[in-house]
């Protein structure tokens, strides 16, 4: 097999060093009864690389995907465009097959590329500082939600009735075995964001308020006023950005007073990938420095006097601190990093608002051509490049005819509120830089069709 | 003024019913370049024995331990901007925090300096 | 003479004056280019992307930021240049050996790169209709069956992110387990070994637990009546790493697990080092409940430079109803994704948004499938075979504390007994970076001193385990007699030793100009 150098001539060899017979009497420590004296019945031998290729080729051609037809698919996975450089300099095996750089003289492309990544995450979300990355934003979102509850001593969170219920969903499982106590407001397919809940919601217990922006719907919350609200009473804002895209035509919320901003970097770089691997983000203010999750990276000197990137402040870090640790994160999400890192510096601040300019001149003539069809209505007042629209019949029925017209329209709000039979006729639908006009004539027709 | 020490290489330095805490010479020997020193909060209240301050060096975080009970009356200003004080004046500048003592008696059950400076030879 | 040179020619070019290196304008040294920041090359005005015309239409409502973000942008050509130039300042498996141990660091098959790129997989969205994705959610329920018949376990939740993500639900799944049996408040102990990895103690945290220590006796292994005698009505059970950290198999492993289990607790299994046995031994015959197994380490999705991961975890039937939402299903309805709480109501919950690392699935699969039963037996075989022939040809210059007890599994454990005065593991370490190699794992497990982990894996061959292995004889040497040479190591890597107390005590984590 290709990936198994020994032949028996090395083997024989090696063991003839070793001082053993045969390779069985390396494993003398199993349990007699535990050892299996041949492959695992029932399993398949191995394969030659052609028969393998055509196996997966096969299941790959089973699924309808976003280069095949109309996509309009959003809800926390957003498909832009990823130059072809992207991809090409990710998989250079210094990159690709690096290992985490803990012995930083041989690792300084990995650290330097860090050391760039946490400063435009920085920048991106308007904060002081950043670390090199969480496994997704829902992960992200749950440890800042961690981080504010050791930061001030307080184990309650209001939880916007906007964010992405996979997210509310995973800091309430979180939160159920930390014996933190979350209020989660409801989600709701008003026309505005639930702010006004939100602030009713924090008192003097609670340590951390949670705001995805845009949030679920794609409405756009008042960080300010909730930041205010929320410094009111000792509590931090934590604001969730699932479209880091969103970025370059809305504020970044570090600068409208969020505490502690995380979200989800897949849109630049990554990739949808069915789910994943995606990418956390995590950026705050400097004074949580010693209280933040995940690796950071930071500048120095080595012994020659050269400028030289290492990680640092480990001590917050499982190996070290273990069972009082920040967090229990050690492989993170690197690649990710370096493909969104890759991305943002193709773009500039001014290739991101250009991005994010024509994904929303692009949803708002999808919107336009949808709300025209009849039954259907625009929830919002305003959104970024998603938005929700009612339907006269369920959303779920309506998304599946539509796949078998080869279109894929968007995500039923349903599909993540599976409980709540009021919501079954809402619709999110998503648009991009990448949302041709006959893509969205498309769907208007076929959503015509299928309703009338 | 009285000094005493622990066998976790902790001083305490008495005045009446208040008293300085830090770590020895030899503590910090060990501890390598220290990089950020965590105290406690002033108000604190500490049972002998707790874990009541945290101190990072690159590779390592260790706790120092409350040598005596009482309440947290003052910390080390400069330990944030300077925490390699403790590294340089362990015994002195780098002092770690104030407190007044809940129970003097306990300070019998620690070692007085020549006690103290048999252990760390012993080591 | 040397080995690249053997025949000993010398070029005709008379004297060259190569005593000492010259100073360069530029800084670079031929192909040794060094790279500035991102912030110091690109600009604000400069992109290296070009989009479609397309009008603005923006929405009178949208609260438009005042300024633009400000980031710089290279052209293409710059941005290709940098990271390409800072690629060349790393290490890597392609380039070289890693005797990582615990880290499991394998040749990454390009065939695994490929497969995860085919657009069915690559270009579909997690929430799609289910019907559109039949192909992806296929190759999903295809690996979780694998993994499950490799490990003879019941169940298996694919969601965990990476490692520490799957310990962290095993855990989870262990509470809601002794929750549902009106246990969840009593038994609030979870007992781990001192020579676990740091991420056990941290994740049992996490999980809601607290943590006994048990010692490891002479021989490295779990000191068995230490653990015995700790269990009871208040352990939720015990975390093991099994071959341990150590690099040895548990022989006690069925004894620990019987007890634990009469004793009412659950056996966790830290999967790190599963490469050791995989296809050769089921962790369900063992009597795990729970174990996680790391993608990137057993099943060769690349490292990345730290991640990402993916942190699958097999369970008992006794745990397997507490998985966490969603599960992929397949039976002879067809596959299907089972998310809604109603569905699934013991599950403890959802670990993370959508339904696991379909990326690093598609490279296991291939790698699975590539090698198949009989390939991944061969897997383990090579490397504990590997690890072994590292330990015998080291051991006469290296103290090897356990070598005396039998044979090691995957990987190898030194310590720096032996080494002159004032001379550490740190410096053999940096001393193998000059040689051409990553620095074996050090410092870990902490029951050793100056631990040194080395876990070659099978994909290396025997002349780059010799080459290794002479490396390794020569600093081995140089560490014992103390050559202040090695203190000064690395003197070839792109940077020498770096100030990590300077980062630590005044760190710049971002750049300000």
């Amino acid at each position: 097999m290709r990936m198994l150098p020994l032949g028996a001539a090395d083997r024989a060899a090696m063991l003839a060093t070793i001082g053993a017979q045969a390779i069985d009497d390396l494993f003398v420590d199993v349990p007699a009864e535990a050892v299996l004296h041949g492959p695992i019945p029932g399993l398949p031998l191995h394969a030659s690389e052609r028969a393998v290729e055509r196996h997966m080729a096969a299941l790959s051609a089973q699924n309808l995907t976003a280069e095949q037809a109309p996509f309009f698919c959003g809800a926390g996975a957003y498909r832009h465009h990823i130059p072809a450089s992207v991809d090409h300099l990710i998989q250079r095996g210094e990159f690709l097959t690096a290992y985490t750089p803990y012995q930083p003289e041989i690792a300084q492309g990995t650290l330097q590329v860090l050391f760039e990544f946490q400063t435009q995450v920085a920048r991106l979300f308007g904060c002081d500082v950043a670390n090199a990355s969480l496994y997704d934003g829902s992960t992200a979102c749950w440890e800042a939600i961690a981080m504010a509850t050791r930061v001030t001593r307080r184990n309650r969170a209001v939880l916007s009735g906007g964010l992405h219920p996979h997210y509310a969903e995973t800091a309430a499982t979180m939160a159920r075995f930390a014996g933190d106590d979350l209020c989660m407001l409801p989600t709701r397919a008003e026309a505005d964001s639930d702010d006004a809940a939100v602030i009713a919601a924090i008192d003097g217990q609670t340590a951390a308020v949670v705001v995805q922006y845009p949030d679920v719907m794609g409405r756009i919350p008042d960080l300010a006023a909730i930041a205010a609200a929320a410094h009111a009473q000792g509590a931090l804002l934590i604001a969730v950005v699932t479209e880091p895209v969103a970025l370059g035509l809305i504020e970044s919320p570090g600068a409208l007073g969020a505490d502690v901003v995380v979200g989800e970097g897949q849109a630049l770089g990554v990739g949808l990938q069915f789910g994943g691997p995606y990418l956390g983000l995590f950026a705050c203010s400097e004074k949580f420095l010693r209280q933040m999750p995940g690796r950071l990276c930071g500048e120095t000197v080595d012994a020659d006097g050269k400028r030289g990137f290492v990680l640092t402040l480990s001590t917050r870090e499982q190996h070290i601190r273990r069972e009082k640790a920040t967090s229990n994160i050690c492989t993170n999400s690197g690649l990710c990093a370096l493909a969104f890192s890759i991305h943002l510096s193709l773009l500039g601040g001014s290739g991101l608002e250009r991005m994010a300019s024509i994904s929303h001149s692009r949803a708002v003539a999808t919107a336009r051509a949808l709300g025209a069809v009849a039954g259907v209505s625009v929830i919002n007042h305003t959104w970024f490049n998603e938005f929700a629209l009612r339907l006269p019949r369920p959303a779920a029925d309506v998304v599946e005819a539509l796949a078998a017209r080869g279109i894929l329209g968007g995500v039923p709000l349903s599909r993540l509120c599976p409980d709540r039979a009021d919501l079954a006729d809402v619709l999110l639908i998503a648009a991009t830089e990448c949302t041709d006009m006959h893509d969205i004539a498309a769907l208007a027709a076929a959503l015509g069709e299928v309703l009338a | 003024m009285p000094r005493y020490f622990t066998r976790d290489h902790e001083w305490i330095e008495v005045d009446g019913a208040a008293a300085r805490v830090g770590i020895t010479h030899y503590a910090q020997s060990q501890l390598g370049d220290i990089t950020f020193v965590e105290v406690p909060a002033v108000g604190a209240v500490l049972v002998r024995g707790d874990s009541a301050s945290v101190i990072d060096s690159v590779k390592a975080a260790s706790d120092v331990y409350a040598p005596v009970g009482g309440t947290v009356t003052a910390i080390n200003p400069a330990l944030e901007e300077a925490p390699d004080l403790v590294n340089s004046a362990p015994e002195s500048d780098g002092w770690l925090w104030d407190m007044d003592l809940a129970d003097p008696t306990e300070l019998d059950d620690l070692l007085d300096a020549q006690a103290y400076a048999d252990l760390v030879a012993a080591l | 003479m040397n080995d690249i040179n053997t025949a000993g020619w010398r070029p005709s070019l008379g004297t060259i004056d190569g005593a000492a290196l010259p100073d360069t304008v530029t800084g670079n040294r031929a192909l040794d280019l060094q790279e500035p920041l991102l912030f110091e090359i690109g600009h604000a005005d400069r992109s290296g992307v070009d989009f479609d015309d397309v009008e603005p239409d923006v929405l009178p409502t949208l609260p438009r930021r005042a300024a633009r973000v400000d980031l710089p942008g290279l052209s293409e050509p710059e941005c290709v240049r940098h990271y390409t130039r800072l690629s060349r300042q790393n290490y890597a498996i392609d380039l070289g050996l890693f005797p990582l141990g615990s880290c499991t660091m394998k040749h990454n098959p390009r065939l695994n790169e490929k497969v995860a790129r085919m657009p069915g997989f690559a270009a579909v969205h997690p929430l799609q209709p289910q019907s559109s994705v039949r192909g992806a959610l296929t190759v999903i329920a295809e690996l979780a069956d694998w993994l499950v018949r490799l490990t003879g376990m019941a169940a298996v939740a694919m969601s965990p992110k990476a490692g520490a993500h799957g310990e962290l639900c095993g855990l989870m799944a262990i509470h809601a387990a002794l929750d549902a049996r009106g246990e969840g408040d009593t038994r609030r102990v979870i007992l781990v070994p001192e020579s676990a990895h740091g991420t056990n103690p941290a994740t049992a945290a996490f999980a809601g637990f607290a943590v006994a220590g048990i010692p490891a006796g002479p021989d490295g292994r779990i000191d068995l009546a230490a653990l015995l005698a700790r269990l009871g009505s208040d352990v939720a059970g015990v975390m093991i790493t099994n071959p341990n950290t150590c690099g040895l198999f548990e022989r006690d492993i069925k004894t620990i697990a019987d007890a634990v289990h009469a004793a009412g607790g659950y056996v966790y299994c830290d999967g790190a080092n599963f490469n050791a046995i995989v296809g050769r031994v089921r962790p369900g015959d063992l009597g795990i409940d729970a174990m996680h197994i790391n993608l990137h380490k057993t099943f060769s999705t690349p490292h990345g430079g730290g991640g990402p991961g993916s942190g699958p975890v097999v369970l008992s039937a006794a745990l397997a109803d507490y998985a966490p939402r969603p599960h992929v299903v397949r039976d002879e309805t067809g596959v299907r994704l089972v998310e809604a709480a109603a569905d699934l109501p013991q599950a403890f919950g959802r670990m993370c948004a959508f339904h696991g690392q379909m990326g690093m699935f598609t490279r296991a699969l291939a790698y699975i499938l590539t090698h198949g039963a009989d390939g991944l037996r061969q897997v383990s075989d090579d490397a504990v075979l590997n690890a072994n022939y590292v330990l015998a040809s080291l051991r006469n210059v290296l103290d090897a504390p356990f070598a005396g007890s039998g044979p090691c599994m995957h990987e190898a454990l030194f310590s720096d007994h032996g080494f002159a005065e004032g001379f550490s593991t740190l410096d053999l370490a940096k001393g193998l970076i000059d040689e051409g190699f990553h620095p074996m794992t050090v410092y870990f497990p902490l029951v050793v001193h100056g631990a040194m982990l080395i876990e070659p894996t099978e994909t290396e061959s025997r002349a780059a385990l010799d080459q290794f292995l002479g490396a390794m004889r020569s600093l081995a040497v140089r560490a014992r007699a103390g050559d202040p040479a090695l203190r000064a190591a690395p003197r070839h890597a792109p940077r020498r030793r770096l100030d990590e107390t300077l980062a630590a005590r005044k760190p710049r984590l971002v750049w300000r100009g």
